[in-house]
């Protein structure tokens, strides 16, 4: 094979999964089960959540330009955030790389024709569409002012807000979410083609294995906490309230149960995305492929062990505070155990400077700030002094936004040819990795400092000591929303525009660049059969690199 | 997605078809049980700290139905564990009759909580804004035991007065009665539901030992509820309980 | 004064050393390890940057010593922030006993503190240099959040719960407080000055500013009297329920046979559910004020109970479990 990957006259196949008729235009997208069309159907609705969280984030930032608050009132400033959390947790993050790349490419990635369950599968996007309606049902009628926590009694007795029809939109959507994990759990179990071992799963598909446990595990709790909060508003019950004999503290509880895994839920598929990205890019096995599996199980299995973390100060026992900040330090290890070996694969690589790797070293970045400063706040003597301020905000942000969205654009850009067949303007999009790193660091770094000065979250106004971080951060953000509105605009140009991209552009030794890009509605031609180990670019003449012709190593490859 | 047979176009055999189902309900039931779990959870919290208002509440539910109701469930648990095996071997009549029998159970089952509720509805132990503790023991009706009923003062009285906001608390109690009754009573309904299709299958000879897995797996979620309402049914009527 | 772009707050108690300690030790370590991880990959990615289109690379093969060094190393320097962290939480958690005892209520939207002499104050805290401060706090509503930077210490405020913080200011000056716990609409006003002054200073303003307060003392023996607690705690033990006298900071012995130290959130249980803990040898009597008090009338009840610790204890009739320490 002499060919080099990219050969200029290359053509869409003929018939694809988006040009396959079966019933009639709009129909065969909303009554499909095809679970590339249900990813992209996905795609639509986060993006649209998205914006409505974007363009909350902003108004929160132009708002704090001024100590005094130059925008909105204090109740409606309540809302933005409150809503800004909702949209961007519970409709964006929890569900966006699971639910589109994860949907799109797991059962690409096995050789299975469908996820287990596609019917379950299409049911668990209209729950999402339920649930988010009932949601933006609040949004219009009166906000919500709650914080995304949610605290009671707050929640329950005191806030004035749309929070019955918020909470019962969140409550349904949870059940979306764990449909999705248990259609994950169920595929990889049984779906995998001849041939695909459980240690020749690419690691994306562990990601989703681990982020799949907590979906099923965690969401179903928060579920009934939400629920019971809801009733306790409706009804005047007393679970959370104490002037009716509630504990509020066993409301924090359980509802930390599940959002403390919640991140991991966020985090994880990102770092399935990077174990992807880095060895294509860097054109060899990933370093460590078991430790970077294994470590996505410990996160999850740790992960949920470790949430009163969030409740050092509200006066919980110190042996509990002891036994939840060592357990926090330990989930750490995992973290840096998957670092570590990315940095290890860059080694003797061979990096190509596409624009996913960009974006990939980027996630690692800025999720090496994320994860470090997650030891601040683990540490107990520390949380007293930076817990519930702005040094929390720029944590999460940085574990969220730097990393779970940073991951999901690079992912957008890495399998963007196989979703659309098509590839968009490569220096554009280096360009937009670049300003979306900086952006970002120049919207949270400051709020770092901001944290550790005292300057508590949730606020509408400040002292005035804290203007000048607090305009830096607002610079940083209409950087970073031009880092977002790049992408969004050539990606669309390319879905018409963009040059054809062929089946394995990359190269990418994944099932899923063996088809066409874009695929069959059944995904392979024939079923594959898998013989080689992951991420192995030596033993595969099929990718047209120099290693089929001349090896560069002994041919056994790895061991 | 187009089928061949029983066999569904995305998968190679039918034993990986089984597995699937099979495993897809094991998980299902997992989250059920995390879901079931929260209240759990919240009434053990709450039943050690009003111990008070949460015995009286259990001793107003009626033991003779509930003690009924559970030997009831779990003979629909036998007669759908027969349904299986009946299902796996062959004998596709059976399959029909125990399918028929879980059905009628379920629905006994169902119909004496119906009148479980009745009676708390009539009792005022319906939280809102009419529930009061104090309302059926001075409020005696057609078919109350007088002397039985004369306790229940007593006790409701005491606990009155060390603890006015008994009726808070009781409250409390009741709402998580019907929260985690209602819950399960849902997941029945739902039970007799896919038993109302299983049935329709059966009459039509769908199941063969060859192809089962809709019977089985349903048997999976029947026995599930039925475990439920095992660890429901001592912890509402069984515990505190001296009359 | 700080220069116009700080990075720490002023240290203005005991624990603020400490923390920023805290602070700059972790700090040390993570800039290392990502200082580390940034120079290897822009390094990497330079060095080993692809020339030829269809070039590979090296297979490295995965080695797991070295995948040790990287799990134990980070794990040996977590458990040293962990240690040194819960060093100073467990001090922070575990109050000393010679403090001077203030009062804060949270509310919607304000606070309200109530010095040792009954002198009340809303959203300012006066308090003297050098003295260990504790401040029991409690919530008339929603969950607050008692937060002084300067202090590096905070503390939720729990509706239904007494949570306590102490520390020691180091440094006279005048510090923002802010509730940092989101409680609603005017979240970001619930907020004000911690003034800490000499303790001649601190004596003159008590004294000087004290017109009008009354000690809660004398207010709780008021209500005491209003709310009938004097028909059943007889002072000399004959009455129903046990004497009070002497009973703050003992150990009381419960119908468990367990005892518990009477401190304020065991007075301000058996005020609010009387059944929870029922002293040895009494009958369970006693009606709850549950939703009958407010926070300030629990505070002055204390305040008066307290101030019968140095009275003579009755020879019968108390809840006081002997000296020798019986079970």
């Amino acid at each position: 094979m002499s060919n080099t990957p990219l050969t200029p006259d290359l053509e869409l196949p003929d018939e694809h999964y988006l040009n396959a008729t079966y019933g009639s235009g709009i129909r065969s997208w909303l009554l499909t089960t095809d679970h590339k069309r249900i990813a992209l159907l996905y795609l639509a609705s986060v993006t649209v959540f998205f914006f409505i969280g974007g363009v909350l984030a902003t108004m929160i930032r132009i708002h704090l330009l001024t100590p005094g608050g130059a925008l909105v009132t204090p109740e409606t400033y309540n809302k933005l955030f409150t809503m800004h959390g909702v949209a961007m947790i519970f409709f964006f993050l929890i569900p966006s790389i699971p639910a589109v790349f994860g949907n799109f490419l797991i059962p690409l990635m096995i050789g299975a024709k469908d996820l287990a369950f596609p019917k379950i599968n299409l049911l668990s996007w209209y729950i999402y569409l339920i649930g988010g309606g009932f949601v933006l049902y609040s949004f219009s009628t009166g906000g919500l002012d709650t914080g995304w926590t949610f605290y009671t009694p707050l929640s329950s007795v005191y806030s004035n807000s749309a929070v019955t029809p918020a909470v019962i939109g969140i409550f349904i959507n949870g059940f979306s979410s764990i449909l999705t994990g248990l259609n994950f759990i169920v595929t990889i179990h049984t779906m995998r083609a001849p041939g695909m071992t459980w240690f020749r799963l690419p690691l994306f598909a562990w990601a989703h294995y681990a982020t799949s446990l907590v979906m099923i595990l965690g969401t179903p709790v928060v579920a009934i906490t939400l629920l019971l909060a809801g009733l306790e508003r409706m009804f005047h019950l007393g679970f959370f309230n104490p002037a009716l004999g509630g504990d509020p503290i066993l409301f924090q509880h359980l509802f930390w149960f599940y959002s403390h895994p919640a991140v991991y839920i966020m985090i994880l598929p990102a770092m399935g995305v990077v174990s992807e990205i880095i060895p294509t890019f860097a054109r060899k096995p990933i370093f460590g492929y078991s430790f970077i599996a294994g470590s996505s199980i410990a996160i999850a299995v740790i992960g949920f062990l470790v949430w009163a973390h969030h409740m050092f100060v509200t006066g919980e026992s110190t042996y509990a505070a002891l036994t939840f900040s060592f357990l926090s330090y330990l989930v750490a290890i995992p973290s840096a155990v998957k670092v570590f070996n990315w940095t290890s694969t860059l080694y003797k690589g061979s990096i190509s400077w596409d624009p996913p790797m960009v974006y990939a070293l980027g996630f690692i970045g800025l999720f090496v700030i994320g994860g470090l400063t997650g030891l601040f706040l683990a540490c107990l003597g520390l949380d007293i002094h930076i817990h519930d301020t702005y040094f929390v905000v720029a944590h999460f942000h940085y574990i969220m936004v730097g990393g779970a969205v940073m991951g999901y654009v690079g992912g957008l850009h890495f399998w963007w040819p196989k979703i659309t067949g098509r590839l968009y303007p490569k220096s554009l999009s280096q360009f937009a990795a670049i300003i979306l790193f900086v952006g970002f660091n120049l919207t949270f770094f400051p709020q770092f400092i901001l944290g550790y000065l005292g300057m508590p979250r949730r606020y509408h106004t400040y002292p005035p000591e804290f203007q000048v971080l607090n305009v830096l951060s607002t610079a940083g953000a209409s950087i970073l929303a031009l880092g977002y509105l790049l992408p969004m605009s050539y990606l669309i140009w390319s879905m018409r525009y963009g040059k054809v991209a062929g089946p394995n552009p990359w190269p990418a030794t994944g099932l899923e660049w063996k088809t066409d890009s874009p695929p069959l509605t059944e995904n392979f031609h024939v079923t594959p059969e898998v013989t080689w180990e992951p991420y192995d670019f030596q033993n595969r003449p099929d990718l047209g690199l120099a290693a089929g012709a001349r090896p560069l190593a002994p041919a056994h490859g790895d061991d | 997605m187009h089928r061949t047979g029983d066999l569904y176009g995305h998968f190679q055999t039918l034993e990986q078809q089984k597995e699937t189902a099979t495993l897809g309900m094991w998980i299902f039931l997992v989250t059920e049980v995390l879901f079931f779990g929260g209240l759990f959870l919240t009434y053990t919290i709450n039943r050690s700290a009003f111990s008070t208002a949460f015995g009286i509440g259990s001793n107003t539910l009626d033991i003779t139905l509930g003690a009924g109701n559970t030997v009831v469930l779990i003979m629909s648990s036998l007669t759908m564990a027969m349904a299986v095996w009946s299902a796996q071997v062959g004998k596709k009549k059976l399959v029909s009759i125990f399918l028929i029998a879980t059905l009628g159970l379920g629905t006994v089952f169902l119909g004496v909580k119906a009148v479980e509720y009745k009676q708390k509805f009539d009792h005022h132990l319906i939280p809102g804004h009419g529930f009061d503790m104090k309302y059926h023991p001075a409020h005696p009706m057609a078919r109350d035991d007088l002397k039985e009923l004369a306790l229940e003062k007593k006790e409701v009285d005491e606990a009155f007065a060390v603890d006015p906001d008994i009726n808070f608390h009781g409250q409390l109690y009741f709402s998580l009665y019907f929260g985690m009754t209602g819950l399960h009573a849902l997941h029945m309904i739902v039970g007799v539901g896919l038993l109302i299709w299983l049935i329709t299958g059966s009459f039509a000879g769908r199941f063969t030992p060859q192809y089962n897995t809709p019977v089985e797996i349903v048997g999976l979620y029947w026995h599930f509820v039925d475990i439920v309402w095992i660890y429901l049914f001592p912890l509402l009527y069984l515990i505190d309980r001296h009359r | 004064m700080q220069s116009q772009l700080p990075i720490y707050p002023e240290q203005a108690s005991n624990f603020a050393p400490q923390v920023d300690a805290l602070m700059i030790f972790i700090t040390g370590v993570c800039v290392f390890f990502a200082a580390a991880i940034t120079i290897a990959i822009v390094f990497f990615f330079f060095k080993y940057h692809r020339k030829e289109s269809t070039a590979v690379g090296i297979v490295t093969h995965e080695d797991s010593r070295l995948e040790a060094v990287w799990m134990i190393v980070p794990l040996i320097l977590a458990m040293a922030m962990f240690g040194s962290g819960a060093v100073v939480y467990v001090d922070y958690r575990n109050t000393p006993h010679d403090t001077l005892d203030v009062y804060v209520v949270g509310k919607q939207w304000m606070w309200k503190a109530q010095q040792p002499n009954g002198l009340k104050e809303i959203n300012e805290l006066h308090v003297p240099v050098g003295r260990n401060i504790r401040l029991i706090l409690a919530s008339e509503d929603v969950i607050h959040d008692f937060f002084v930077p300067a202090f590096r210490v905070k503390m939720d405020v729990v509706p239904g719960h007494y949570n306590t913080m102490w520390f020691r200011p180091t440094k006279p000056g005048r510090y923002h407080f802010f509730c940092s716990q989101y409680c609603g609409t005017n979240h970001a006003l619930m907020g004000g000055w911690v003034t800490v002054m000499e303790p001649s200073d601190y004596s003159a303003w008590l004294s000087g500013s004290s017109g009008g307060s009354t000690n809660p003392a004398v207010a709780g023996e008021k209500l005491f009297a209003e709310k009938a607690c004097i028909t059943c705690h007889v002072a000399n033990g004959t009455g129903p329920s046990p004497s009070l006298n002497g009973v703050y900071g003992a150990q009381v012995l419960l119908a468990d046979g367990s005892t518990v130290t009477a401190e304020e959130a065991y007075i301000r249980e058996s005020i609010l559910q009387p059944n929870a803990k029922i002293v040895a040898g009494y009958p369970p009597l006693m009606p709850t004020f549950q939703g009958q008090l407010t926070e300030e009338q629990i505070f002055a009840l204390t305040a008066y109970i307290k101030s019968l610790q140095s009275q003579p204890v009755p020879a019968k009739g108390y809840g006081i479990a002997p000296p020798t320490g019986k079970k």
